[in-house]
């Protein structure tokens, strides 16, 4: 099989970029040493290939009342331009079928960033529904679109560097917001845990941006470091944390999803049909090892496993989430299964670092 | 790198020493330090294990993943290398001087059986087409 690649593959292997099969795209796992890369975004600034996640535009008359039913969480939370929501899109039984973001931009038009290895079920999935309750929607994936992540403390000001005509429309977003700029659509948002931009352009130029941005002294961060930050961040990822298997109320994405208004949406009925008996839970392992996806994790309350697992270079030892027995407390020492031994680790509220400091 | 042509090498990509009093010392290679990334944790086997060839008896774990380290020979562990336990990174920086354990082999024409640094590279070079 051939793998997929984004415009900026050539620029990965001239910035000596260690390439790795992720989903079915080439892409770059670390350009030298993995924890160096996340050390630079925590402390400084990092960039980020994400080419390969889609972006989604529905336009029309009643986008948002659509949103409302189509996502867990509700489109209505957000009114100001540009603002951004982060939902779950479940199926009716409850499952997660991806996690995503939306921007409203106009009562026309929100735009919807979705994971890459779920883009084209998402997009199906969506004109299912809108040729079912909203027929006059369009639902467009920008093809040819690119998007860049820019990440850490300096990094906006690293941006505005480059694309300084981009400035006086994004110095006064807030955490979440983002700005039409023409060719550029520059978010404030970000999967690191840090502050910084997420820029979509077109794909044409995002090779000169990508170069330009190196110039202006932003190193190349791959895959490798973005799990560790995502992690330490206490973000989900797809495919990992949650699935359709799961709701989102046993993914830790209580938070995202609005049980008490009245407002109906799709898979709403389940959750509130089948309360969840499991939780995720943050675990900071005690004993020495590396916690990794699917160990065991033994509780007096019964079995758990764990959905994503490292070794936190923030603070020096391994992190987890892990899905756990509901009756599981913070506090808590449970042990885990690695190979033939068993080791404590506790349970933690996460995240378990942000904005350069571990919080743990 | 290159491999050093001193050494004595396996197809899971230990590299082995022979030391003057019929011992050995065993490590990974450059190459598998590569593959693997940052190190971050080594979990060596106890003095006094009896391992047989190919026995896996050691872990190494990157940030990306866990590595199973196998005796490159039958033997006895005689000892582990404890500063590995907060400098793993020292197997990124220094893969053939940051040793992992030691053994006494059952014989000693086992050993002179692995590969060499040529063969070892021809290996390393089959498995990535």
């Amino acid at each position: 099989m051939t793998l997929k690649t984004t415009p900026l593959n050539a620029a990965h292997r001239a910035m000596g970029a260690k390439m790795v099969d992720f989903g079915g795209w080439d892409m770059p796992v670390n350009y030298g040493s993995q924890i160096d890369e996340h050390h630079q975004v925590r402390n400084d600034v990092g960039m980020f290939d994400v080419c390969h996640m889609r972006v989604v535009d529905a336009k029309g008359e009643g986008v948002r009342a659509f949103l409302r039913y189509l996502l867990a969480n509700n489109a209505d939370k957000i009114t100001i331009p540009g603002k951004a929501l982060y939902s779950a899109m479940l199926r009716p039984e409850g499952g997660v079928i991806d996690d995503l973001i939306i921007y409203f931009m106009t009562e026309q038009w929100f735009r919807i960033v979705v994971n890459a290895g779920t883009a084209d079920k998402d997009i199906a999935w969506m004109k299912e529904q809108a040729a079912v309750h909203a027929p006059n929607l369009t639902i467009t994936s920008r093809d040819d679109l690119a998007m860049v992540a820019i990440q850490g403390p300096n990094a906006r000001a690293k941006v505005w560097q480059v694309l300084p005509q981009t400035k006086a429309a994004t110095e006064n977003l807030v955490n979440f917001q983002a700005a039409d700029c023409g060719e550029y659509f520059i978010a404030r948002t970000g999967y690191t845990g840090e502050d910084g931009f997420e820029v979509m352009l077109p794909k044409e130029k995002v090779e000169a941006f990508w170069y330009d941005l190196n110039n202006a002294g932003v190193k190349p961060i791959g895959l490798g470091a973005r799990d560790t930050l995502r992690l330490e961040a206490g973000m989900n990822l797809y495919g990992q944390d949650m699935d359709e298997t799961v709701g989102p109320l046993e993914s830790g994405l209580a938070w995202t999803v609005d049980l008490k208004s009245e407002r109906d949406f799709i898979g709403k009925a389940a959750l509130l049909a089948n309360p969840p008996s499991k939780k995720l839970v943050g675990l900071l392992l005690l004993d020495r090892g590396v916690l990794r996806g699917h160990q065991k994790v033994v509780t007096p309350h019964g079995d758990g496993e764990i959905t994503s697992g490292t070794f936190s270079p923030t603070l020096e030892k391994s992190i987890a989430l892990a899905r756990v027995p509901k009756d599981v407390q913070t506090g808590d020492t449970v042990q885990v299964v690695i190979r033939d031994k068993m080791l404590a680790a506790q349970v933690v509220k996460y995240p378990f670092a942000r904005n350069g400091k571990g919080l743990i | 790198m290159s491999n050093p042509t001193d050494l004595k090498y396996t197809a899971s990509h230990e590299w082995v020493k022979e030391e003057a009093d019929g011992s050995i010392t065993i490590g990974i290679t450059d190459h598998a330090q590569e593959l693997l990334g940052d190190m971050v944790f080594v979990e060596a086997p106890a003095a006094g294990r009896k391992l047989n060839a190919g026995e896996e008896c050691a872990v190494v774990e990157s940030v990306k993943a866990a590595a199973d380290v196998y005796a490159p020979v039958a033997g006895e562990v005689t000892a582990a290398n404890a500063d590995l336990d907060n400098a793993p990174e020292a197997i990124n920086n220094e893969p053939y001087a940051a040793w992992i354990f030691k053994m006494k082999p059952d014989n000693a024409a086992d050993v002179a059986a692995l590969m060499d640094a040529a063969a070892y590279q021809a290996h390393v070079d089959s498995e990535a087409h």
